[in-house]
C-alpha cells in the first residue's frame, strides 16, 4: 500500500497527480474463502480490516452487490457519540469511540473524525430527570457526560433559540465533548484500502442470492455475477436487508426496515460548531466542513426497502430545526435522501451466531449504526475468529428475543429515534 | 406520500391523516400461559418483513380513527387494496 503523507502529496505534484496507486484492487473472486462478509459498508468493511490486521485472518472476501459504502454508510448523518444509557451498550458504543480517536492514523486515511461534541437537549422536567439519569449512566462507566443549564447551551450555541418564550423552551442538555462526526464515504474507503492493502478481496456488484447450507451448516453464497463461491465461515452485515438474507438460510430476525430520510441544505458559512438533537421535537443537526447543514429526525413510520420516504416526514424534521434555529428558516434544502434501517424491537443491533452453523449475522443497528463502525466491525471479527460471541457481543445475540433479555435502549439513549 | 383508501370512510385521503401500526393478521397466542418462550418471542417480536407484497394495519388517525389493513408492496410503495379487519386480502406474493 502507497502511504499517503505530505510529503507523497507533493512528490505526485512532480508528475501532475497521474501515478497514484489505485486505492483497492479489482480482483478475481477465488473459488473459496476462509471468511466472506457479505455487505460492503462501514461495518462490513471494518469487519474484513478487523479480521485481518488483529485476527490475521486474510483469506477473506467482501461482497458488495452494489458499490463500497453505498448504502447507509453514505447516507447517515454522521454523527458519533457514546453517551447511551445501559451498560451494555454504553461499553459498546465506547468501545467504538476509542477506535474512532485513533482511526485516521491507523488506516493512515484521513476520516476527518472530529470531535466537536453533541448536545442532547432536554425541554421538559422529565427531559431534564431522564438527562441526569443517563449522565450519571455514563459517568460511572467512564464517558466523559455532563450536564448543562439553558445558559451554556447558549454560550456553546449562540445561534439557537434558548429563550423561555420558545413554544418548546430549552431547559438544559447533555454533553459529550468527546463525541462528534466523521466524513461517513472516507470511513469506507479507509477501511476497504487498508484491508486490501492486507490481502481482503473487495468484490464489488456481487450479488448474494443464496446461501448455501448443508445439514444445518453454511459452506459459501451463491452469487449472481460469479456463480458459488465457499467459504468456512460466512458473516452478513446488509443491514436493511438482513431479514431478506436470513430467509435465504432459513430462519427470522426480529427486524422491520423502515426508510429514515435526511438532507443538506446549500452550503453556508460556519456557524454550528457542535452537534445538536433533539428527541423532544425531534430533530438533530450539525454544520459539515463543506458548510451545508446536514439534518435527520425520525424513520417513516411504515416497512419499507425502496430508499426513500414520505415528504409529510421531511416536513416534520424541518419544523423542528426551525422551531430550535428560527435563524435556518430561509436556509435552502439541496439534496434529500432516504435509507434503509434495520430497527430492533428494543433498539439495540444484533451480533450473533445464527441457528445455522458458521453463520453469523451482524444487523439491527437502526438508526444509529453509523457512530459504531470501528466497534462494530471488532467486536464481529473477533465473534467470527472466535467461532462464538466476543465479550462485548454477548449480550447483543438475536436469542434474546426468546430468553427476554432485552436491552431496552429505546428512549432510555436520549436519541432521536 | 401515499394516497390512502380508507374503507371506513369510503374516500381517498392524504397518508398524513393515517399512522401506520405494523403487519396486519397477527393473531394473539389461543393460551399465552401455556406458551414456551420461542412461541410467546415470536408472537411479540418476530415479523415477516418482507421486500414485496405486505399486508400491514393502519389507523385513520385524523379521520374516523378506525383501524383497516392495506395491502402494499415494500420495494415500490404501490397499494394494491385497502380492507376491513377481519377481512382477508385479495392480493397475496
Amino acid at each position: 500500500m502507497q502511504k499517503y503523507s505530505g510529503f507523497g502529496l507533493l512528490k505526485h505534484a512532480l508528475s501532475h497527480h497521474e501515478n497514484w496507486q489505485r486505492v483497492w484492487r479489482n480482483p478475481k473472486p477465488k473459488p473459496r474463502y476462509d471468511v466472506i462478509i457479505v455487505g460492503g459498508g462501514g461495518h462490513g468493511l471494518a469487519t474484513a480490516y478487523y479480521l485481518a490486521s488483529v485476527h490475521g485472518i486474510t483469506n477473506v472476501a467482501v461482497l458488495e452487490k452494489g458499490y463500497l459504502g453505498g448504502g447507509n454508510t453514505g447516507r447517515n448523518t454522521t454523527i458519533v457519540r457514546s453517551n447511551y444509557l445501559w451498560d451494555e451498550s454504553a461499553h459498546l458504543y465506547e468501545h467504538a469511540l476509542k477506535l474512532w480517536e485513533g482511526l485516521s492514523q491507523e488506516l493512515n486515511y484521513n476520516v476527518m473524525f472530529s470531535q466537536r461534541g453533541v448536545l442532547n437537549l432536554g425541554h421538559t422536567l422529565q427531559d431534564m430527570r431522564d438527562i441526569q439519569r443517563r449522565v450519571s449512566a455514563n459517568r460511572l462507566n467512564g464517558i466523559d457526560s455532563e450536564v448543562l443549564d439553558t445558559q451554556q447551551v447558549q454560550e456553546l450555541v449562540p445561534v439557537m433559540d434558548c429563550s423561555p418564550n420558545a413554544r418548546y423552551p430549552i431547559l438544559g442538555s447533555s454533553w459529550q465533548p468527546r463525541a462528534g462526526v466523521a466524513r461517513h464515504d472516507a470511513v469506507a474507503w479507509g477501511y476497504a484500502r487498508a484491508a486490501d492493502a492486507l490481502g481482503v478481496d473487495m468484490l464489488q456488484q456481487c450479488e448474494v442470492t443464496d446461501l448455501l447450507v448443508e445439514d444445518g451448516t453454511v459452506t459459501g453464497v451463491e452469487t449472481r455475477q460469479h456463480g458459488t463461491i465457499k467459504a468456512g465461515k460466512v458473516g452478513c452485515v446488509v443491514a436493511g436487508n438482513s431479514g431478506v438474507l436470513a430467509k435465504m438460510a432459513g430462519f427470522r430476525l426480529p427486524i422491520e426496515s423502515h426508510p429514515l430520510q435526511a438532507l443538506v441544505s446549500e452550503p453556508i458559512k460556519p456557524v454550528l460548531d457542535t452537534v445538536v438533537m433533539s428527541n423532544q421535537v425531534h430533530g438533530y443537526i450539525s454544520q459539515s466542513d463543506k458548510g451545508d447543514l446536514v439534518i435527520g429526525a425520525g424513520i417513516d413510520g411504515y416497512n419499507g426497502y425502496g430508499q426513500r420516504g414520505s415528504y409529510p416526514t421531511i416536513e416534520h424534521t424541518v419544523q423542528a430545526i426551525v422551531e430550535m434555529f428560527p435563524i435556518f428558516s430561509r436556509v435552502r434544502m439541496n439534496r434529500q435522501w432516504g435509507g434503509i434501517v434495520d430497527t430492533c424491537p428494543d433498539a439495540c443491533p444484533i451480533i450473533s451466531a445464527t441457528p445455522v452453523e458458521n453463520l453469523f449475522f451482524n444487523c439491527g443497528w437502526g438508526t444509529g449504526g453509523f457512530k459504531a463502525t470501528p466497534g462494530s466491525g471488532h467486536v464481529f471479527a473477533e465473534t467470527l475468529a472466535r467461532g462464538e460471541a466476543s465479550e462485548l457481543a454477548k449480550p447483543f445475540s438475536m436469542f434474546r428475543f426468546h430468553d427476554g433479555a432485552l436491552i431496552d435502549e429505546h428512549g432510555a439513549a436520549g436519541v432521536a429515534h | 406520500m401515499f394516497y390512502i383508501y380508507c374503507p371506513y370512510c369510503e374516500e381517498y385521503r392524504e397518508e398524513e391523516e393515517f399512522h401506520p401500526k405494523g403487519e396486519a393478521h397477527i393473531a394473539r397466542p389461543e393460551d399465552p400461559d401455556n406458551c414456551t418462550d420461542e412461541e410467546w418471542g415470536d408472537y411479540l417480536f418476530f415479523r415477516k418483513n418482507p421486500r414485496g407484497v405486505h399486508h400491514e394495519l393502519w389507523v385513520h388517525a385524523a379521520g374516523c380513527r378506525k383501524f383497516f389493513n392495506v395491502t402494499r408492496d415494500t420495494q415500490s410503495y404501490r397499494i394494491y387494496e385497502s380492507y376491513k379487519i377481519g377481512e382477508q386480502p385479495s392480493v397475496s406474493a
